[in-house]
């Protein structure tokens, strides 16, 4: 029989590097930096204005050092703030004029973007390096009045609701990460969902790091205004090198009164070699949604696989009363990964309502925390939390940590936490084996029966996707 | 002359560099039910064990042959595949995994093995509400629960009879199943085991009481202490152990009475 460590040791399969010419600035950091991302993507001034206002902020500021992760100090002048694959045009009329290598690429990575092969019912916007090349479905979608586009597109197409949501859930000086995004971000997808539209497919970007030595910095808005539903995933992938690449990310969600928000991830960017640890996504996410009126909800789902190292809560504030705010996570590390995540719920709002089911899979030498945090402030009369945080344990070289915080400060708030570790242990794998079933089959039923809480929160075909990913994660990691 | 089920030959297996089989002879041809009896500490479970390939043992020397076949080369896997079944003494339980679902994950690996269509959760159903009658399995335990979780001792042994109603092993191992039973429980498992006792597959009841011998009634009786095969009789001779214990016995072989813990 195969020992207990042995189940973890799938390739990476998405660890490739599309040959394409690029538009790269130099690395380093530094006011021209900006100045010259702004003027490749032909801003207007209050955008480079905010930019540089975020950027004298983040050089004040620390990086943070709190979390339960390990990692040599980044050095911010070594990274390219700016890689663009050449396209012939600079603005494309359809997908037709798509740098077919590019096509390829997202061929490759199971999300065709032509006409032909395109996925029936998600709209995607696919997000290469510092540029979005594509977005599909976009007409179809206007049709609605639903916006799906770049935030490059959003800049000049809708200057006024971008101008008016940018920077309003996550502010430039939120963090040291989100102050660096707010500087040099340089694409990402905005989506707007007008007043009772219940959005009438699947939203999606891709986002795929490309270039060797360049960081990824994308910026996502959601708008949900009164009455509207929408439901939006996205998926992460990058080659394999041997140097670390930072990816720093922010998110920010408004939902409206009554308005409905589905926010979800599937992560898998390159986790660094299993041995040695070298290379891998240093993942730094600010994700945030507001939940500003009556009713409101957002749900975050996350399955987090990939990245050397992931730093990411994402939260809601219930301002709305009566608002509900989900995160339902399954982060798994393998091998020398670490990652540090979990959620706030900030409860404001009267009767205000947050569920917390986070899943943590370490397997390995991995190291795997949960961070979260359940504030309830003094007008939230009558707030409520369900968290639960499970662990479990695979091989007896890795480590589970759970950090919860709660503040509350009105007396008629119900708080519950529950927390359970768990192990899959040499007589369960045995029992399965007496029923000739291998191990494989075995961890992965195991595995899934501890995440299907989380699983069933994902959108249809996507949550089979996570299963087979799980899966793919942990082969010859057990057994 | 049918080749018998199961052929072990002065098997001698260890676990931590501690010997506990030393040197077990035992066969069984199809359509037999033996029992193997013996104080605590004996080896009992450690023959069943090893039979079934768990890590935690090694076999040293000795061999055991399945249908004429070396038993002791094949994964634990590839002989459940093969068709030897281990009703064990303490099922694990394994939560979030739906017990009908893993059933059906054990019921299809032996349907791939055998080349035969596997079976889709419907088709499954069917199937395995006809075999839960062979011990009365509440519904309930099998589509809504996760595998022996929460189940009470009566309920875990059930439904380790009820895997073998499923799967049909050719050899079924039955390790201290009336262990932790009433009489009522002992009664309904007993039954299932009869059930499916046919012509063609074999039985071996480890078990530390003759009561379960009321039940389901042995062809052979043997008598295990201290790793060896110290007697083997009828049924009659599980009677007789029932009335005198087991002192006499190992008296008799040479071994100190009262000391197998």
């Amino acid at each position: 029989m195969k020992s207990l460590e042995s189940l973890t040791n799938q390739e990476y399969k998405y660890g490739f590097r599309t040959e394409i010419e690029a538009d790269i600035i130099p690395k380093g950091l530094s006011e021209e930096t900006i100045r010259i991302i702004s003027a490749k993507k032909n801003e207007p001034a209050w955008m480079l204005d905010f930019r540089l206002n975020a950027y004298r902020h983040w050089l004040k500021m620390e990086e943070p050092d709190w979390a339960h992760l390990r990692f040599p100090k980044i050095d911010y002048q070594d990274i390219i703030y700016y890689s663009a694959p050449k396209q012939a045009k600079p603005k494309l009329k359809s997908l037709d004029e798509v740098d077919p290598e590019l096509l390829r690429t997202f061929d490759k990575l199971g999300l065709p973007l032509s006409e032909q092969k395109r996925l029936a019912g998600v709209a995607v916007d696919a997000v290469f390096d510092s540029v979005s090349v594509a977005t599909t479905f976009k007409k179809d979608l206007l049709k609605h009045g639903v916006v799906f586009c770049s935030i490059s597109e959003a800049m000049h197409d809708y200057p006024d609701l971008l101008r008016q949501y940018m920077g309003s859930v996550v502010p430039v000086t939120d963090n040291y990460f989100a102050a660096l995004n707010s500087a040099v971000f340089t694409d990402g997808s905005f989506v707007y969902i007008p007043k009772g539209v219940k959005c009438p497919m699947e939203l999606s970007t891709y986002f795929r790091i490309n270039t060797e030595g360049s960081g990824q910095f994308e910026r996502t808005i959601i708008i949900a205004d009164e009455g509207s539903q929408v439901s939006y995933l996205e998926g992460c992938t990058a080659p394999q090198f041997d140097t670390n690449q930072l990816h720093a990310a922010v998110v920010e969600l408004h939902a409206a009164k009554n308005a409905n928000i589905k926010y979800s991830t599937v992560q898998n960017w390159f986790a660094g070699d299993p041995k040695t640890g070298k290379g891998g996504i240093y993942n730094f996410v600010t994700k945030r949604g507001r939940c500003a009126g009556e009713n409101a909800k957002i749900s975050w789902t996350q399955v987090e696989t990939g990245s050397a190292i992931t730093w990411k809560y994402p939260s809601c504030i219930l301002e709305g009363d009566n608002s509900v705010g989900e995160f339902y996570s399954v982060a798994l590390t393998n091998h020398l990964q670490q990652a540090d995540t979990g959620t706030k719920m900030i409860h404001i709002g009267k009767n205000t309502k947050s569920t917390i089911i986070s899943k943590g899979i370490s397997a390995g030498k991995s190291s795997n925390s949960y961070r979260g945090l359940v504030s309830v402030k003094k007008s939230a009369e009558g707030a409520r939390n369900f968290t639960q945080c499970d662990s479990m344990l695979i091989g007896g070289q890795c480590q589970a940590n759970t950090f919860p915080y709660v503040d509350v400060a009105n007396p008629s708030a119900q708080i519950e936490h529950e927390a359970s570790t768990s192990k899959i242990s040499e007589e369960q794998l045995f029992y399965f084996h007496q029923r000739g079933i291998g191990t494989e089959e075995a961890v992965s039923a195991i595995i899934n029966g501890f995440c299907k809480d989380v699983f069933r929160e994902l959108p249809g075909e996507f949550a089979v996707e996570a299963t087979r990913l799980l899966g793919l994660k942990l082969e010859n990691s057990v057994g | 002359m049918t080749t018998p089920i199961l052929e072990v030959k002065d098997l001698h297996a260890s676990v931590n560099d501690v010997e506990i089989l030393k040197g077990i002879s035992l066969t069984v041809n199809p359509g037999e039910v033996h029992a193997i009896m013996g104080p605590n500490g004996s080896g009992k479970s450690t023959l069943s064990k090893v039979l079934v390939g768990h890590p935690a043992f090694e076999v040293t020397s000795g061999e055991v042959l399945y249908q004429g076949k070396n038993l002791l080369e094949l994964e634990p896997e590839a002989r459940a595949r093969a068709g030897v079944f281990l009703a064990f003494q303490y099922p694990v339980e394994v939560p979030g995994v739906n017990n009908a679902g893993f059933l059906r994950m054990a019921y299809n690996a032996k349907m791939v093995h055998e080349g035969k269509d596997e079976l889709d959760p419907l088709e499954f159903e069917d199937l395995l509400a006809e075999k839960a009658k062979v011990v009365e399995m509440d519904p309930e335990l099998l589509n809504n629960r996760s595998v022996n979780e929460g189940f009470s001792g009566g309920e875990k042994k059930r439904n380790e009879i009820l895997q073998m109603a499923v799967l049909e092993p050719k050899l079924a191992v039955l390790d201290e199943t009336d262990s932790g039973l009433d009489i009522d429980a002992l009664r309904i498992v007993a039954s299932g085991v009869n059930q499916l006792r046919t012509a063609e597959n074999g039985m071996i009841l480890v078990t530390h009481y003759q009561r379960l011998l009321n039940y389901i009634v042995p062809d052979f009786v043997h008598v295990l202490a201290e790793g060896r095969i110290i007697k083997s009789g009828g049924k009659e001779l599980a009677l007789e152990l029932e009335e005198k214990g087991y002192d006499w016995l190992l008296e008799k072989a040479g071994l100190t009475a009262g000391q197998g813990a």
